[in-house]
């Protein structure tokens, strides 16, 4: 049957084990959080500070680029096993998704 | 063997979302339709990036005049926390803690109503100031790509409520482990794109 799971109950030894190392990948999700936090009081210091449109486009943009890295790969779990197919569907959306708004921004003009 | 299965901690698998056929089928299923919506919301983006600050000669609402920055700064920050509430909820899925998972689940509603609440009262404010939907091709475009994002936030609060009420006495088991995990999922993705409307739609707005 689809709902069908291999059950393994795990040694003593085993469940200390593998409860530590989530806790432990807790700890690092909550780190990344940390620095999400971090990366967006940046982009809004910037434009608040006012500097030139030139330098904070660009700076911004990247500041989102590294959240949005750190979402998938660690909140989302894309690093973990098993995401292979996943990367792939991901990376053909976010090419697609980029030659769309390059167009819109180049190409057509009015 | 039957979805009825009973767990404990310690029989509980290391990946209960992908542990069944049904969970492995529902975990790429549910990727694709994310790579999907990427494209979708690119395609919003693309619009409003070709439109904005467009519209009829001698409009009066430009980005740079609009958009106030400390609402869209406390939207972000909630959002942001919530996306780390429902890791924890996640956390405690995998550890096979229902009812932690239902307290987090619980605060990652709170803060997306919270996120909801100060989206519609800025549409509302917008709307009452005269730059409705209709006004500019700017308007439109803005009210579409933020309105769209809008409608996936009131999607993803019905979806966690809808299975935390449904699953409230049954507890955790393979049948609903995988559908905890994609809502988490999908609650993600919409932090996903918000860091990009904040990004391109506000930050970049109020420069110019």
């Amino acid at each position: 049957m689809a709902h069908d799971a291999h059950v393994h109950v795990r040694s003593q030894a085993e469940f200390e084990y593998v409860k530590k190392k989530r806790a432990d990948e807790m700890r690092g999700n909550l780190a990344t959080f940390a620095i999400m936090i971090f990366l967006t009081l940046i982009a809004f210091t910037t434009v608040a500070a006012g500097f030139s449109v030139y330098l904070i486009v660009p700076i911004i943009l990247l500041l989102a680029a590294i959240q949005v890295v750190l979402q998938l790969y660690y909140f989302m779990h894309m690093s973990g096993k098993g995401h292979g197919m996943v990367a792939f569907f991901m990376f053909s959306g976010m090419f697609v998704a980029f030659i769309t708004v390059l167009t819109f921004v180049t190409i057509i003009w009015w | 063997m039957d979805i009825n299965q009973k767990y404990t901690p310690q029989s509980w698998p290391d990946h209960p979302e992908t542990a069944t056929l049904e969970g492995k089928n529902k975990f790429i299923g549910f990727w694709l339709l994310l790579a999907a919506e990427t494209v979708t919301f690119a395609s919003l983006f693309a619009t409003y990036l070709a439109l904005k600050d467009k519209g009829p000669s001698g409009m009066e609402f430009s980005a740079a005049g609009l958009f106030e920055l400390p609402l869209v700064f406390a939207m972000t920050m909630i959002l942001l926390t919530s996306s780390l509430t429902s890791v924890y909820a996640m956390y405690h899925m995998k550890n096979y803690n229902f009812k932690a998972m239902q307290a987090w689940l619980a605060i990652t509603v709170m803060l997306g109503l919270t996120f909801l609440g100060l989206e519609i009262y800025e549409f509302n404010h917008y709307v009452h100031i005269g730059f409705g939907f209709t006004n500019s091709a700017f308007s439109s475009a803005f009210f579409t790509l933020v309105g769209t994002h809008g409608a996936h936030v009131l999607f993803g609060l019905s979806w966690f409520i809808a299975l935390m009420l449904r699953n409230a006495k049954r507890g955790l088991n393979m049948y609903n482990a995988p559908k905890f995990y994609l809502a988490s999922l999908y609650w993600h993705f919409i932090d996903v794109v918000w860091v990009f409307i904040f990004t391109v739609v506000y930050l970049m707005g109020v420069i110019g």
